[in-house]
């Protein structure tokens, strides 16, 4: 007996000493396949820059939540004012900036006013080019007159463009980011990793991950070594869609597939020669087999789409119908349209893997119609200066990630040099409108009339592969903005 | 002696002109403009003026030259357009890791071709030759990168003795820094290594034949003591040019090792900054490269004068 009491109480205290020692983990290492160029969202496009500090170093007046809809931040409560054409601004008390500078309404009209000033470098200025005014009541309100009743204003504030920064830590926001957020910024070793830890002022409620590390690991092989080997615990947009399925077979795993607000189309130049006529537009979208493009170039992942719209979104129509496969009517169009076997496109392909493999693919479809391409591949650099500033190109395949961007069809030179008087019309009228009611209904007709006129060929909305650690939760599903939001994230014990 | 040192000094230094004018002509001609690259697709153009004007790249073409040049005779290398650092400091830092690489690869493979190579040479057409040989002819068909995975797959993934790449920094300790550099130096080490080898075989099995070599057998010398006290040093010549190319190599060509297991080093840098058109950061480097390359082979062409005398009289 004395021999089973004491075997007992050996289990129990080995049982005690091990849950101590699996308690929780409390760091997380995150791997992203590009590192960013500067940590300053408000000075540069490039997605990376969110994906470290969007709503953990910096936060806006609102911010987007997981399922993409526009939640408080910086701001607790605003009051819209004057048929919309002014929203006043109930700022959070208490807040602090990671430098211990308090936030107050004076910020927020620098930021704002620096954002849309004469020398701004905020690649999003268009956001705030509504903005008349930025007005302080005192320390803790602050109102936006504007020039035009806005629809969209809350919804532009929660970009990562419109973040808050302090007037006297702004300029080193590249190198060094001070922001309100749950995490400070704590290293940077370039090529490498940047490192962030908890912020034990933070306003709201406080997380539960004392140090993240975000790792840039380009290769995608070596992306699946380091998440094999444990050097990283997840990979949220993961770069190997090919290796998915082992990992989903692996208990030490989740893949996690969500959607993105990324719309993967085949441009085509609207005043080129052929493809100024809707006919050949036509027959381009009826020769193009979606899923075999999602399979081949994707491995499968990614929801096809018949207009620029994400099909996450509640105004979302399914049109996908009005460009069905029919290689045969797409022959027909192309008769009609005075070519048989004679109209060669130049195809112009950047690096991501979506276009080069999908353009592959495309170009062996349009030759089944009698299309002929002349594929060239071109770094992002060479493609922004020839394809979207200069309109030299036929077609091309981009993904367009920004969030609810179908108003770009709207404007001027845009590189689809599409040009409809009522779209236009269209998009105006609902930047103005504030009633959701109305607002759902013009998103429709957009995408309609997009999607009817074969501006482009509609390919499939983006998939967002991300590969966890299983024991990890919180981690976003989907991807409203570019982000990998750590203010919910756990480790189970 | 003072003559041929001058005279690679002079040769050294028309190098460098030449280079800094190509570098720089091909960089700007090929397209792409830095600041619309960095602010994207929604961007006005206002936006990218503004963000022009703020890099300096609203000036001529002949007036950034010569300010690049003039920096870098003063040192100072220009600041990165996309990461707002300067230069010089972000090289300084891809230095500690690709520097630190490139010696340890470098040792690996000196370490493992001349013990390779000398009993080759010492045991010609023996059984040991020929397994010699016939592993070192892998050695310089495999792939590093293939090899390189081959690494990661047994020693991370499989035991997970090693990371399966990145580099925690030199603050970690000299050791954790050693051994995060241990799978890509030797990934690197092993093509090197074989390239070593087999030179130093070839050379040694070329001097073996002279004359003198003979006449020292005749004096009564073993075969082994011809080979080190006499061979050997005559044998070195084709064995430093090799060493310094592959020095040179890989300083700036370990890029691929560097993507596959992820470490900071120059290569990527470039890599990274001519996908963002980072202009003045791959001038930069490049030039920084360029300027070693020509000085090691300026010290291995010294080298050359004080393993043969002849060659510092003779020029």
């Amino acid at each position: 007996m004395k021999r089973f009491i004491q075997v007992i109480s050996s289990v129990l205290l080995m049982t005690f000493l091990s849950t101590a020692a699996f308690a929780a983990k409390t760091d997380i290492t995150l791997g992203m396949a590009l590192e960013p160029p500067n940590l300053d969202p408000t000075g540069g496009a490039a997605a990376a820059i969110d994906e470290v500090v969007y709503a953990n170093i910096f936060e806006g007046l609102t911010r987007f939540g997981s399922d993409g809809s526009v939640n408080p931040a910086l701001a607790s409560a605003w009051d819209i004012e004057n048929d919309g054409t002014r929203y006043v601004f109930n700022l959070r008390p208490g807040v602090k900036f990671h430098d211990g500078a308090e936030f107050t309404a004076e910020d927020v009209k620098f930021s704002l006013d620096r954002a849309r000033g004469e020398d701004s470098t905020n690649a999003q200025k268009a956001l705030f080019a509504n903005i008349a005014e930025v007005e302080v009541i005192d320390d803790h309100t602050v109102a936006l007159n504007l020039t035009n009743a806005d629809g969209n204003l809350l919804f532009n504030l929660a970009w990562g463009d419109a973040i808050i920064l302090d007037p006297a830590s702004a300029d080193k926001a590249a190198t060094d980011p001070v922001g309100t957020g749950p995490f400070k910024f704590s290293n940077w070793v370039q090529g490498d990793r940047i490192e962030i830890v908890r912020n034990d002022d933070y306003w709201g409620e406080s997380v539960a991950l004392e140090k993240a590390t975000f790792k840039f690991i380009s290769d995608p092989t070596a992306a699946f070594a380091a998440l094999m080997a444990g050097d990283v615990d997840a990979f949220p947009n993961y770069p190997a869609p090919e290796n998915l399925p082992q990992l989903e077979a692996d208990p030490r795993f989740s893949v996690v597939l969500g959607s993105t607000e990324g719309e993967t189309i085949l441009s085509m130049n609207n005043k080129s020669e052929a493809l100024s006529d809707m006919r050949v537009r036509e027959a381009i979208s009826h020769a193009i087999d979606r899923q075999a493009v999602i399979d081949g170039a994707m491995f499968g992942y990614g929801t096809p789409i018949g207009s620029h719209f994400a099909p996450h979104h509640p105004s979302y129509i399914d049109l996908t119908g009005n460009a069905t496969f029919d290689p045969e009517a797409a022959r027909a169009m192309l008769k009609e349209a005075g070519y048989i076997d004679d109209l060669t496109l130049s195809l112009k392909l950047p690096p991501p893997a979506y276009a080069r493999r999908g353009g592959e693919i495309i170009a062996s479809q349009l030759r089944e119609v009698g299309i002929d391409t002349e594929i060239e591949n071109v770094e992002w650099a060479q493609w922004l200066e020839q394809v979207f500033k200069g309109k030299d190109y036929d077609l091309t395949i981009v993904s367009h990630t920004e969030p609810l961007d179908i108003g770009i069809y709207a404007r001027d030179d845009y590189y689809f040099q599409y040009d409809n008087d009522d779209f236009n019309g269209l998009i105006s009228a609902f930047n103005k409108e504030t009633d959701p009611e109305r607002r759902d209904v013009m998103l429709k007709q957009a995408q309609t009339m997009v999607s009817e006129d074969y501006v482009n060929g509609y390919l499939f909305q983006l998939a967002k592969t991300g590969v966890a650690n299983s024991k990890i939760n919180g981690l976003w599903e989907n991807q409203p903005t570019q982000a990998n939001d750590l203010t919910g994230v756990y480790w189970s014990e | 002696m003072l003559f041929y040192f001058f005279k690679r000094i002079g040769s050294l230094l028309a190098t460098l002109v030449v280079a800094s004018v190509v570098i720089f002509t091909v960089i700007e001609i090929v397209p792409g403009d830095p600041a619309s690259y960095m602010l994207g697709l929604n961007a006005s153009d206002d936006t990218v003026n503004a963000l022009k004007a703020e890099l300096g790249l609203d000036q001529g073409r002949v007036m950034r030259y010569v300010d690049w040049v003039g920096g870098m005779l003063q040192g100072d290398f220009g600041t990165s357009y996309t990461y707002r650092t300067p230069v010089a400091e972000m090289v300084a830092e891809r230095l500690t890791v690709s520097l630190p690489l490139a010696g340890y690869a470098l040792s690996l493979a000196i370490l493992l071709a001349f013990p390779a190579g000398l009993f080759a040479a010492s045991r010609r057409g023996g059984a040991a030759d020929t397994v010699i040989m016939g592993i070192t002819q892998l050695g310089v068909a495999i792939p590093n990168f293939w090899f390189a995975m081959w690494l990661v797959l047994l020693f991370a993934i499989k035991w997970q003795w090693f990371s399966a790449g990145g580099f925690p920094g030199w603050d970690a300790g000299f050791w954790v820094g050693m051994k995060a550099l241990s799978l890509p130096a030797i990934a690197l080490a092993l093509p090197q290594a074989s390239i070593l080898a087999r030179v130093l075989r070839s050379s040694l099995l070329d001097v073996l034949n002279e004359d003198y070599v003979r006449t020292a057998r005749a004096k009564g010398l073993t075969r082994r003591q011809a080979l080190w006290g006499h061979a050997l040093r005559n044998a070195m010549i084709p064995v430093l040019t090799i060493i310094g190319l592959q020095f040179s190599f890989l300083l700036a060509g370990a890029i691929i090792i560097e993507n596959v297991f992820f470490l900071p080093g120059l290569g990527r840098l470039v890599f990274q900054s001519i996908a963002q058109r980072d202009l003045i950061v791959v001038e930069s480097v490049i030039m920084l490269l360029v300027f070693a390359v020509v000085m090691v082979t300026f010290l291995v062409d010294l080298a050359y004068a004080w393993v043969d005398p002849r060659m510092r009289r003779s020029h």
